[in-house]
């Protein structure tokens, strides 16, 4: 019979359509503004820079070393590295951004620049409504807008952050026993260097590398402190 | 809209049936001979595009009609290039991957693997079981979501406004929820990487998945209760575009379009790349080549696609995600070239890249199958109607991202 197929569909059609007043799973539409669905916990749309700490600028991450910047690839990233250095959550002196912005406008929230960090200083934000009528500054963020805690970063990306939180605390606890380890080595071998006493002492150069792990033979350390708490600021003030 | 009259072909256009032998150029030829007035029919010239509702994306066709019968068709592209492969040249291995996503916009990941594939050739990466697992059920949840959205656009164009498409994009929705809990991203998933994928799958995600799947062939029952047997739908596609076997083959035509032709060709048997030879599933073959085979492939490739899944989602092993030798940066390929394809949605997608040891490709070439399967457009729509040609046009399932990069 003619029509057959088209009053089948139309029932399928009707169906769902009184269904929808009494099944939930057919009536799939949520009124946007009013009502919002939670965003899954790995929902990303722009970059932001991580703080520790009450103040930002203090608290900053990011060392300024720009590789987020080269690899980013539709280049919206702009960074200047500063000239001086400032004691990082280790305490160890590091560069830090002069400058830095993200041309939101430009970016295509890929993500790379988080993977490519090798300080967990970038990370991906969440909020999407972010429409401006300025054309030309409104979309170009510099890092006060940027700055970002790690309380936002822990409330937005929960399981992702306490796994980071905790590699962090893995390297500072590392770092602090390699410098304490260090103070160590340099209390023994001044130690010894005192007990030998036949020789005179060796020509105090401060340590030139970087590293803390160097046991320096000279007798900066004095042989009188055993390692005690005056352990990473210290030993790490050399360079 | 501009008009103009010129004379009709050499050839009657109501005689036109899609041949072999594509003649666009001797048929100009033809045409402007005839313009001087030994054939008295008159052609109307007009552009479809670039922004008619029907067309997908920015596309443009220039239709030269006798009537209402198309004599004449050109497709006219370009409107959304955007350097894909020159930018891919002058960046590293992983900032094309992004740029992936952005060729075939509806189906990402399908692309992302795509790409992969050629960087692993190229690098000799080997990909962790698991990896596999999770880009075999990524390909082919994205294969169920564009094939929906595929035949809700092709019956919104045979003028079913509005309802097959709104239940088609309901089903897609669910894969795009899960595609967002994955990668965090509905569309620009940006999930694979050289030797693995990017993240482990969040807790409960596989469950989702299963679930989603479980219920997927209630989608497909429902809409064939909305069409089967349909008879407007019936007289739209029935014998309308077309397109031969032969044709198919030279034309170099691949995907669901060449199976409808009637060709088994399909890269997850032929190449069995990653994991496919470990599952059970059938292809679908067309026996006439038009619009309805073409629409009724995409409904039976659906139900092989939650076959894939099932079997996908039982064998899942747990383990690593990443080949330890892969690594984000300074990632220098050795010289020498590789070619990597997989049957995406579309046809089949490869991309040909040559290394000269440095930390980008020297040469990027995409082979996408949105721009080859659209080369046979005016075959299939010459000698039918106007209002055929946006409905063979849906059938072929371009996306301009890709056809343009």
């Amino acid at each position: 019979m003619l029509g057959e197929g088209i009053a089948k569909g139309l029932a399928e059609t009707a169906r769902n359509f009184f269904g929808s007043y009494v099944s939930k799973e057919r009536l799939t539409t949520v009124q946007f503004p009013e009502e919002r669905l939670p965003q899954p916990e790995a929902a990303r749309d722009f970059p932001f820079l991580v703080y520790d700490g009450p103040d930002w600028q203090a608290g900053l991450r990011c060392v300024g070393c720009q590789i987020c910047e080269k690899e980013c690839p539709p280049k919206c990233i702009y960074i200047e590295k500063s000239k001086d250095k400032k004691p990082d959550a280790l305490g160890k002196p590091q560069f830090y951004p002069a400058v830095f912005n993200i041309d939101i406008s430009v970016c295509m929230s890929c993500q790379i620049c988080v993977e490519v960090c090798p300080f967990e200083a970038i990370k991906m934000d969440t909020e999407f409504e972010l429409s401006t009528d300025d054309r030309f500054g409104g979309l170009l963020w510099d890092k006060s807008q940027l700055a970002k805690s790690n309380e936002h970063y822990n409330k937005i990306h929960p399981t992702e952050a306490a796994e980071v939180d905790a590699r962090l605390a893995e390297e500072k606890a590392k770092a602090e026993a390699k410098a304490k380890a260090a103070v160590q080595a340099a209390a023994q071998a001044a130690a010894k260097a005192a007990e030998a006493k036949a020789s005179p002492a060796p020509p105090s150069a401060p340590p030139s590398g970087s590293a803390p792990s160097d046991s320096a033979p000279s007798g900066s350390a004095a042989p009188s402190a055993p390692a005690t708490s005056s352990s990473s600021s210290t030993v790490a003030k050399n360079d | 809209m501009s008009a103009t009259a010129t004379g009709s072909t050499a050839t009657g256009p109501t005689a036109i049936r899609p041949t072999a032998t594509p003649e666009i150029a001797t048929q100009e030829i033809a045409g402007k001979a005839a313009a001087a007035g030994d054939n008295p029919g008159e052609l109307l010239e007009i552009s479809l595009g670039p922004h008619h509702p029907s067309t997908h994306g920015v596309f443009r066709m220039d239709v030269s009609l006798d009537g209402e019968r198309i004599v004449k068709l050109k497709p006219v592209f370009g409107y959304l290039h955007r350097n894909h492969e020159k930018i891919a040249e002058t960046a590293s291995y992983l900032a094309a991957m992004p740029y992936t996503d952005r060729l075939d916009y509806m189906c990402s990941l399908s692309n992302n693997w795509a790409y992969a594939l050629s960087v692993e050739k190229l690098a000799g990466l080997q990909v962790p079981e698991r990896a596999e697992y999770i880009r075999v059920i990524t390909a082919e949840l994205t294969r169920l979501q564009n094939h929906a959205s595929t035949i809700g656009f092709l019956i919104q164009e045979m003028g079913a406004s509005g309802t097959p498409l709104m239940y088609a994009f309901r089903e897609r929705e669910k894969i795009l929820d899960l595609f967002e809990s994955l990668s965090g991203s509905r569309m620009m998933c940006n999930y694979m990487r050289f030797g693995g994928c990017r993240v482990e799958l969040p807790a409960g995600w596989l469950d989702e998945v299963r679930k989603v799947v479980a219920e997927f062939p209630r989608f497909l029952d429902e809409f064939e209760r909305l069409l089967a047997g349909n008879e407007i739908l019936m007289a739209r596609t029935q014998g309308v575009g077309v397109l031969s076997k032969e044709l198919a083959i030279q034309g170099g035509i691949t995907g669901p379009i060449l199976r409808a032709s009637g060709v088994n060709y399909d890269i997850r048997k032929v190449d069995k790349y990653g994991i496919y030879d470990r599952f059970d599933f059938k292809v679908p073959i067309g026996a006439h080549g038009d619009v309805y085979d073409r629409y009724m492939i995409r409904m039976l490739e659906m139900r092989e696609s939650v076959k894939i899944l099932e079997q996908a989602l039982r064998d899942i092993p747990s383990g690593p995600i990443m080949d330890p030798k892969s690594k984000i940066r300074g990632f220098r390929p050795k010289a020498g070239e590789a070619y990597g394809r997989i049957e995406s949605p579309k046809g089949e997608l490869g991309f040909y890249l040559i290394s000269d040891g440095s930390p980008n490709p020297y040469r990027y070439r995409v082979r996408p199958p949105s721009l080859i399967n659209l080369t046979v457009l005016e075959d299939m729509c010459r000698g039918y109607n106007l209002a055929d040609t946006v409905v063979i046009f849906g059938t072929i399932d371009i996306v301009l991202g890709e056809v343009d990069r």
